[in-house]
């Protein structure tokens, strides 16, 4: 890799030095492995995500593995999470039916929350669900729960009619109808779900990028340094609208998966 | 990655697959330990809690309730108390006129009594005297008699009665002329 395409950081560029701005590209997201098992190159974004996966699980363990009835602040603030999820979530959108998919969509929202919450995490800071792979993972694993479901609920003809055929509408819609809600449920949901967190996170992270990037370079001069202030005061905003966004995109691929599966569950009328 | 030394980066919307499973092996940790290990676990305790929450509650309404009857019990105690304590002021009352009233008519009988006890030894002294008196004066009358006769005649004179005749005789006179008299200077 030439210098030009590592991050601006890394090279010495500045204002009124002769050299263009650096600026973020499609090689931010790209990173030099780690190591190499044969073929397999394990790099940054594949750590981040197994030591956020350990977060989850230590602090989910320690909360949750030896529960006391009078709850301690751990606790007490990871029950706060799972009782929004179960309730604010589950209970909202499927209902009682919902039970048995409260673990499935408590796993959703942490792992993907947690994920995105890299982002800002200092010297980690890239979210990793901005690398689609891990979006399509997720959003693959809801579609085969929600095919599964759709179809252990209605049976074969039942579930394909759960897919193509709403109810309550005028005959002659359906011919139209038909062929659009299978391809909206079958092919695009899942794809949307995926392409809709991945391409919030990549934005996301862009923006940041944009405006740390564009500070540091500025900086250095005093003409320079006028228009670096409020390049960094609006990276540090946006990083608090991102730590929003980050919540909210988790919110919504947990809540969309939750809808799925809630329509799953119908019983065909 | 796997393509970047040919031709510029990979598209972003291309997968690594790589990352891929690494991201579905960690879901599915993260998965199953909530499944299987946490979430019951946590569950168990939400719902012993609630029992205990509810199981404090019950047992606080059962105390506060039996606080109330006890309340109720003594509000009653004390109203029949007062109660029979009027009862008790009202018959000592009663009974304290009554012993007034008895005592004043025994007072009254007594009196009467006493009164009617003096009118009869008042009749008794004077019958008497007047008794008395006539012996007396009948006694004088014969003394007088004989000494005039000159002998005695009294054991004739007692035989006959012609003394005891004589004094009535006066004697009526004498007490139609007492209450006449008597009745004139009233």
């Amino acid at each position: 890799m030439s210098n030009d395409q590592l991050l601006a950081f890394e090279t010495d560029c500045h204002l009124f030095q002769e050299c263009g701005f650096p600026a973020p590209s499609v090689w931010s997201f790209i990173f030099d492995p780690i190591f190499s098992v044969g073929p397999i190159e394990f790099n940054k974004i594949m750590l981040l995500a197994l030591l956020g996966t350990l977060a989850i699980l230590a602090f989910f363990w320690t909360a949750f593995a030896k529960p006391k009835i009078v709850p301690g602040k751990l606790q007490m603030v990871a029950e706060a999470g799972y009782d929004f999820v179960h309730r604010g979530i589950a209970r909202e959108i499927i209902g009682k039916k919902g039970e048995p998919y409260v673990p499935l969509l408590v796993s959703l929202f942490f792992f993907v929350w947690v994920m995105n919450i890299w982002a800002v995490i200092p010297f980690a800071q890239f979210p990793v669900t901005s690398a689609i792979a891990f979006p399509a993972a997720l959003a693959v694993t809801v579609w085969v729960v929600y095919m599964t479901v759709t179809f252990k609920t209605n049976g074969f003809v039942g579930g394909l009619r759960n897919l193509c055929v709403p109810s309550g509408l005028p005959k002659g819609i359906y011919v139209v109808l038909t062929p659009i809600e299978f391809i909206s449920n079958v092919f695009l949901r899942p794809f949307t779900l995926a392409v809709r967190l991945f391409a919030n996170m990549f934005a996301g992270h862009l923006l940041l990028l944009l405006f740390i990037t564009a500070a540091w370079y500025m900086s250095g001069t005093v003409v320079g340094t006028v228009y670096a202030v409020p390049a960094l005061v609006l990276a540090l905003v946006l990083t608090v609208f991102e730590l929003f966004i980050q919540a909210l995109q988790a919110y919504v691929f947990t809540v969309l998966t939750a809808t799925y599966l809630s329509q799953a569950l119908e019983e065909a009328h | 990655m796997l393509f970047a030394e040919s031709e510029g980066p990979q598209s972003p919307l291309l997968p690594v697959w790589p990352e891929v499973f690494i991201g579905l092996f960690c879901f599915a940790v993260i998965f199953f330990v909530f499944y299987k290990k946490l979430l019951p676990s946590i569950n168990k305790t939400l719902e012993e809690r609630r029992e205990a929450i509810e199981g404090g509650m019950e047992k606080a309404e059962a105390t506060q309730a039996e606080a109330r009857q006890t309340l109720e019990s003594y509000r009653e105690q004390l109203a029949e108390a007062r109660h029979e304590a009027a009862r008790l002021r009202q018959e000592a009352k009663e009974q304290g006129a009554a012993l007034i009233a008895e005592m004043r008519a025994e007072g009254q009988r007594q009196r009467e009594e006493i009164i009617a006890a003096g009118h009869t030894q008042i009749a008794a002294d004077r019958k008497q005297a007047a008794e008395q008196l006539r012996q007396d004066v009948g006694k004088l009358a014969v003394d007088l008699a004989g000494r005039l006769v000159g002998e005695s005649l009294e054991d004739h004179a007692r035989q006959s009665r012609t003394i005891d005749r004589f004094l009535d005789e006066l004697e009526d006179r004498a007490e139609s002329g007492v209450t006449s008299g008597s009745e004139a200077g009233r």
